[in-house]
């Protein structure tokens, strides 16, 4: 897998949780919360889509620093082996 | 015989177009089983039925507009025959229909996309299982498996992806009436009083902290179902904030159901129940109010969700307000507000920390309860999140 590819699975995840969402329009060095109108349920649902796709589990104590989508990129891309 | 009417589809919603039969004449269904699927201004709903017997007749036609309360089909129970039920649909049909109600012309959006033409596919037994269990018709999964098998992951994107929102202008607009119509009731009949008390949450995020740095993703625990819990048990205490008043007097509730008020994409709100709140442990609220969320906002509520909470609990704190406000949901007799979980200033012992502290709210009929009564309402549910271990062990 790819970044690109990475970066393309966890825009799916998201807009999977808010379909209304311009995944285009993400700017990866942004908060993803100042975005995209996530509650702390529609991020846990993100979070469990993720590890459905990736089986990346993130726990809860890194999820806190993970932010914007650059954020997450470089930590799933970490735990997969994705440079 | 067995009349299936139009179930309550909670108290801001007198009527509901329907959409499609999940059933046809002779098909035998269970207590449970979605038979229809209804629309109605917030959101397509999942009838189900509530007896079991066999299905003699359909009265309704899909795309007409009928109020709450309307048979919608005839049922055949064990031991009668066709000719038995077919004697008496005739006095069924000329029941009054309510003089309101007009029949809705072609044209209207359906939400569900109509099924393929059946045909034999390869289904893991384990995503059979799961379809069922997410409630996701396998004809609209598209299969990645070997020779198009569809897998377990396949079901599980399909359930995941919201459904087309169906006209949406149409649907705003009605819902924004729908809302209004509930909430100008609410605000002209019940005198509503405010009450609202700081609760430290130190112990239980403390503890859920605890427990989520050893679980999985998909056993995380969140705060929102402990809030629930804690004013399930407060409304133990103080039964006179969980029910409904009705034609001049209040009917406390046997069970409590708590509204979850859900916050729609696009705008709009609906708060279906998390039923038996008290009986149910933390693992098995939290598993549910996800799925509840997910699924309001995916146009996949059931009728039963919609039609019964006893009291409604509404959490803006994502949002970042620290106190709600909120206005009663007619014929309940009280709301909960929960704002922002945020770090404040707490007297310790003599000392200043800081803690996590949450502002909870209560709006509640004063037809019903006094502000005395209130106060030691909220200062239960308070009390209670002190004590999460206590919260988290469902009642037997």
């Amino acid at each position: 897998m790819t970044r690109d590819e990475l970066r393309a699975t966890l825009l799916r995840c998201l807009s999977r949780i808010a379909p209304e969402v311009d995944v285009d329009s993400i700017a990866p060095a942004v908060r993803l919360r100042d975005q995209v109108d996530l509650d702390s349920v529609d991020w846990l649902n993100f979070l469990v889509a993720v590890h459905a796709e990736l089986g990346v589990d993130i726990p809860d104590a890194d999820a806190a620093r993970l932010p914007t989508l650059d954020s997450l990129l470089d930590y799933c891309g970490a735990r997969l082996g994705v440079s | 015989m067995i009349a299936f009417r139009l179930p309550s589809l909670g108290a801001d919603m007198d009527k509901g177009t329907l959409l499609e039969w999940r059933v046809g004449p002779g098909d035998s269904v269970k207590k449970g089983d979605i038979v229809a699927v209804v629309d109605t201004t917030k959101a397509a709903i999942d009838v189900e039925c509530w007896h079991d017997g066999t299905v003699e007749a359909l009265l309704v036609e899909p795309g007409v507009e009928i109020p709450v309360g309307t048979v919608m089909a005839v049922l055949r129970e064990a031991g009668e025959t066709s000719e038995q039920v077919r004697a008496q649909i005739d006095a069924l049909r000329a029941e009054p229909v309510p003089a309101a109600v007009a029949t809705v012309a072609a044209g209207v959006p359906s939400a569900t996309p109509p099924a393929a033409a059946p045909e034999r596919r390869a289904v893991s037994p384990a995503a059979r299982k799961r379809a069922a269990e997410l409630r996701v018709e396998l004809e609209r999964v598209a299969g990645t498996g070997p020779g198009g098998a569809v897998t377990l992951v396949d079901v599980e994107s399909a359930a995941a992806t919201p459904q087309p929102p169906p006209a949406a202008p149409r649907r705003a607009e009605a819902m924004r009436e729908t809302i209004a119509a509930a909430m100008a009731h609410s605000k002209r009949e019940i005198p509503h009083y405010y009450l609202a008390n700081d609760v430290p949450l130190a112990a239980a995020t403390a503890w859920i902290a605890a427990r989520n740095a050893t679980r999985s993703v998909t056993e995380r625990l969140l705060l929102a179902p402990l809030l629930l819990q804690a004013v399930a048990r407060a409304l133990q205490k103080y039964p006179e904030f969980n029910g409904f008043y009705r034609d001049g007097r209040f009917a406390a509730a046997a069970e409590v159901h708590v509204g979850v008020a859900i916050a729609l994409r696009g705008g709009g709100l609906v708060a279906p129940a998390l039923r038996d709140v008290l009986h149910k442990d933390l693992d098995t609220v939290n598993r549910e109010l996800l799925d509840l969320v997910a699924r309001t906002r995916a146009g996949t509520l059931r009728a039963s969700e919609l039609s019964d909470p006893t009291i409604t609990v509404t959490s803006l704190g994502d949002q970042g307000v620290r106190t709600v406000f909120p206005i009663i949901y007619p014929p309940q007799v009280a709301i909960v507000g929960f704002g922002r979980v945020s770090d404040r200033p707490w007297a310790v012992d003599g000392g200043v920390q800081a803690l996590p502290v949450v502002t909870a709210s209560v709006a509640a009929d004063h037809r019903v309860s006094d502000g005395h009564r209130g106060a030691l309402f909220l200062a239960a549910v308070g009390d209670g999140l002190q004590r999460p271990d206590e919260l988290a062990k469902g009642q037997s």
